[in-house]
């Protein structure tokens, strides 16, 4: 195999195993949702970390958020349900209800 | 032979058992009169107001003469109480509302009662407080005073009016003592003034609160069974929840009105990115709901039986409609009728409403 092979493969190792890395170390949250108010309502977690927003309520929600680092609807679901966001931006992200304008938490991201 | 130590044990037990059975678990109601898991249904004696605007006797009295004065409008004829009147329900017993000069309206007036345990206002959502609706809707462009700038009334011309008269001089003044002489009567001491009135439009003390309380016979056994389903296998609960029966929030409930091409957007008119709130209304409070016909934003349920109905179906229109209609009840004929019956038990004592006495 030629010497610039080598390299490539050297390169191409190396960056597959940062990706991996990266990924390995990727953390996964739980944010539920019951009597109408998240739980719990500030969250600090770091880029490329995932939040899982489970309803355990007796209604169906709609988690969103505007913000402009992270902007997401997550759609209306019920309970039993849940469904993920990878914050893969830093900055405050402001989450809400959409069907209930009072449910608010937010999540810190960092670098 | 069983010692009689064993024998305490064993009903001691027996008795912690029970116990445990019959106390709510999770968040559930235990249908029982007086039981404590109840307890949360019941409404503080009065709602909260905020810190820029404390409640006052004085504030309430003058908003009370405000809300049902003529003077307030553009034309000097419509009054808040020409869409809330007291003895409808502090509504209008109309399908939709009607502006004067006759134009109709997409949307029911909603009730008053019990607004000030709110805390997001109108259909849509689009007001946060009772302070900032009664300002806005003394707006020229407003509901009271609709169709005035096209004939060129101008903005505020209805505080002109209200400064000319002694009586008000002197509410306000008695309202608002802290506020400097030249800003005692104005926009937003109107608005604070009404606010405060319609934070006293109560309705607490309803059979279903005397059962809470404890009396046994406050609701009957076909209100209490209306409980059970609307708590249960109904679960109207999911959004006509809490003391004031509301969540406060927004829901697509499928009414046939939906389909039309230009519906009443609703919560989508403050949404306007998100077309999943395309349809989705505000749950009004069930408190006095009997008095309150016709039901529903667009006043297409001429009774509770009707309302019932349209849950048990799971809707009409499915599209955008909300994941809680879908598939609708089972209901069976007892179970409807119980519902309306506690829907009925949900109605304080009426008595008859004091006008207020307009300041000359």
């Amino acid at each position: 195999m030629s010497k610039k092979t080598n390299i490539l493969i050297l390169c191409g190792t190396f960056i597959l195993g940062c990706m991996l890395s990266i990924q390995s170390h990727a953390a996964e949250y739980t944010a539920s949702q019951k009597d109408k108010k998240f739980n719990p309502e500030k969250l600090k977690i770091k880029v490329g970390d995932a939040v899982n927003f489970v309803n355990d309520d007796n209604t169906a929600h709609n988690v969103y958020s505007e913000s402009a680092t992270n902007h997401f609807e997550l759609g209306m679901y019920r309970k039993g349900q849940a469904r993920k966001v990878v914050f893969d931006k830093p900055g405050t992200v402001e989450v809400e209800c959409l069907i209930h304008p009072g449910m608010k938490m937010t999540v810190e991201v960092s670098k | 032979m069983i010692k009689r130590t064993n024998v305490k044990l064993m009903v001691l037990s027996i008795g912690l058992i029970i116990s445990f059975l019959s106390h709510a678990e999770d968040g559930a109601y235990v249908i029982e009169a007086g039981h404590p898991s109840l307890k949360e249904l019941l409404l503080p004696a009065t709602p909260p107001s905020p810190t820029d605007n404390p409640w006052t006797q004085a504030k309430a009295d003058l908003g009370k003469q405000l809300f049902f004065d003529p003077r307030m409008s553009g034309t000097g004829q419509v009054t808040c109480a020409s869409c809330h009147f007291p003895e409808r329900g502090w509504e209008d017993g109309l399908t939709t509302a009607v502006r004067f000069g006759g134009k109709v309206m997409q949307l029911a007036s909603p009730t008053m009662i019990n607004i000030g345990y709110n805390t997001i206002y109108m259909w849509d959502g689009r007001m946060p407080s009772l302070e900032k609706q009664a300002f806005v809707g003394q707006g020229i462009k407003a509901d009271i005073s609709a169709g005035m700038e096209e004939l060129g009334v101008k903005e505020g011309r209805h505080i002109e009016r209200i400064k000319m008269v002694k009586g008000y001089q002197t509410g306000f003044a008695k309202a608002f003592p802290q506020e400097p002489a030249e800003t005692q009567i104005s926009r937003e001491t109107i608005a604070k003034a009404i606010a405060a009135f319609e934070r006293t439009i109560i309705s607490n003390n309803s059979p279903f609160d005397a059962w809470v309380k404890g009396d046994k016979n406050a609701m009957t056994a076909q209100q209490v069974n209306g409980l059970k389903v609307f708590v249960g296998k109904g679960n109207c609960v999911a959004c006509h929840s809490g003391p004031n029966f509301t969540d406060n929030g927004f829901h697509n409930l499928g009414l046939k009105s939906f389909a039309a091409a230009d519906h009443h957007k609703g919560r989508m008119t403050q949404k306007p990115t998100h077309p999943s709130t395309d349809g989705a209304f505000k749950t009004p409070t069930l408190r006095d709901i009997a008095l309150r016909a016709p039901f529903f934003h667009d006043g297409s349920a001429k009774t509770l039986l009707e309302v019932v109905e349209h849950y048990d179906r799971g809707g009409d229109v499915k599209t955008n409609i909300s994941p809680m209609m879908q598939g609708g009840l089972g209901l069976s004929k007892d179970e409807k009728l119980s519902l309306v019956a506690f829907m009925e038990a949900l109605t304080s004592p009426v008595k008859p409403f004091v006008y207020p006495v307009l300041p000359q």
